[in-house]
């Protein structure tokens, strides 16, 4: 996210840290989480799941904010996020929303 | 031959947060990949939980269709009643069992198609039901018949040089029949979707929200508009929130702005405070209102 004047507790304040899980093989391959993402955790992976649909893989598991979009918007109940310990580090390159849960950037 | 992604070992033991309110020996459902239709149960099933309501009083109608079977899905008292049924029913049961929070999901094709009389009366009777209506333009389940919501030009298989009947706009129709909550969002709309119907759940009266959703299978693929990330990204670049505009003005022409919101939110009362109030003046004492707790069938 890009700031018009650095917030006063940018220092104190991080963006919260998220474990994404895929539970593959309940995955139909929309792409919906991939595309909705605002930290490009995720892309469409090349393997197949056991119905022949290519799931999403983690590439930056890192970058999750544990927004929860991915989870309220998969039509598959194939993919959540936990909230993880500790902090993401400081908020750059958090596109706006993603510190929102459910996904406000999106919609 | 399966191969696991990278994270699937791990995610394997946890299951998903909206399990408990789903039947999970029948996932995976039904539903076509990019399908909206799962979204909104999402969206549904979070609201719930949010809400707070007590989930032993909560019950899900539908009526036939592919959104029709949401009610099969939920890990709640449901009823998968017959087409374009799915309101008496939920009404019956209203009145039967007041204390119960009563949910109708179901399709364009059911509930105003086959069910559209229905629909006008429950909504002029300000019957105490949450609908949530899935509007993917078209009869889906049976192979993309022309419905009453399809937009003129779109084709179906009933509609194969384009449609020519103008469409009902849904808002418009559930405001004009008396609905005392009204509101339209798209699969996209997950959060305000979400909080939409967890504002519904806490009020009364006919709360009708009409959820636009990708059908990939026919509607899109007749009408060649590609999968539903298209659509999604559709309605990410199309869709428009007027909160409170004149229903009058909510048509949905093809493959045009689809403005969402919440247009209609007035508390007037519903059929039962009407009975209740009408026989309570006229009897007095005399007057035994419909049992709360246990309904019906449980009372002396
Ligand atoms: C009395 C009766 N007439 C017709 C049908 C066939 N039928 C089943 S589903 C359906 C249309 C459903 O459309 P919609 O409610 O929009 O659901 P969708 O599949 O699009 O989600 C029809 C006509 C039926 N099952 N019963
Ligand atoms: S929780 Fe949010 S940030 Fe994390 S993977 Fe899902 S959509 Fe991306
Ligand atoms: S949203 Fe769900 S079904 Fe779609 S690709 Fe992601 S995990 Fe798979
Ligand atoms: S036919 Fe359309 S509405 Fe029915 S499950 Fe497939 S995509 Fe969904
Ligand atoms: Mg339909």
């Amino acid at each position: 996210m890009r700031y018009w004047r650095d917030p006063l507790d940018a220092g104190q304040v991080g963006a919260p840290r998220g474990d994404v899980h895929i539970l593959a093989d309940r995955c139909k391959g929309c792409a919906f989480c991939v595309e909705y993402c605002p930290r490009q955790v995720l892309e469409m992976s090349r393997e197949f799941n056991r119905k022949g649909y290519h799931p999403p893989e983690i590439v930056d598991a890192e970058a999750c904010v544990n927004c929860g979009l991915c989870e309220m918007i998969c039509p598959e109940f194939a993919i959540f996020s936990v909230e993880s310990a500790g902090l993401a580090g400081d908020l750059a390159g958090v596109s706006v929303g993603a510190n929102i849960r459910a996904g406000e950037g999106a919609s | 031959m399966t191969v696991a992604t990278k994270s699937t070992t791990a995610s394997q033991e946890l299951e998903h947060p909206s399990a408990p309110l789903l039947r999970m020996e029948r996932i995976p459902h039904v539903w076509c990949p990019s399908c909206g239709i799962g979204t909104v149960v999402k969206c549904y099933a979070t609201a719930l939980e949010r809400s707070g309501v007590d989930l032993d009083k909560v019950s899900v109608v539908s009526g036939i269709g592919c959104s029709g079977r949401v009610a099969g899905y939920l890990k709640l008292d449901g009823f998968h009643t017959t087409h374009g049924r799915a309101l008496p029913f939920a009404t019956g049961l209203k009145l039967g069992r007041p204390e119960l929070l009563v949910t109708v999901i179901s399709g364009d094709g059911d509930l105003v198609g086959i069910g559209g009389n229905h629909f006008i009366h429950a909504a002029r009777r300000n019957m105490d039901l949450l609908v949530i209506l899935i509007n993917n333009f078209i009869y889906g389940m049976t192979g993309g018949q022309n419905a009453p919501t399809t937009p003129q030009q779109a084709r179906s298989s009933t509609m194969p040089f384009g449609n020519f009947e103008t469409p009902f706009s849904l808002p418009h129709l559930a405001a004009s029949s008396g609905a005392s909550y009204v509101a339209r969002w798209t699969c996209l709309h997950i959060r305000r979707l979400t909080w939409s119907i967890e504002e519904a759940i806490g009020k009364r009266g006919f709360r009708f929200i009409e959820v636009i959703a990708p059908c990939p299978t026919l509607y899109a693929r007749l009408n060649k508009l590609g999968s539903g990330l298209d659509a999604m990204r559709f309605y990410h670049d199309t869709a428009e929130i007027r909160n409170g505009a004149d229903t009058r003005e909510l048509e949905i022409s093809f493959q045009e702005k689809i403005t969402c919101g919440k247009f209609v939110d007035e508390d007037r009362p519903t059929f039962l405070d009407l009975m209740h109030n009408h026989y309570g003046e006229l009897l007095g004492d005399r007057y035994v209102p419909t049992p709360r707790e246990g309904g019906m069938l449980h009372e002396q």
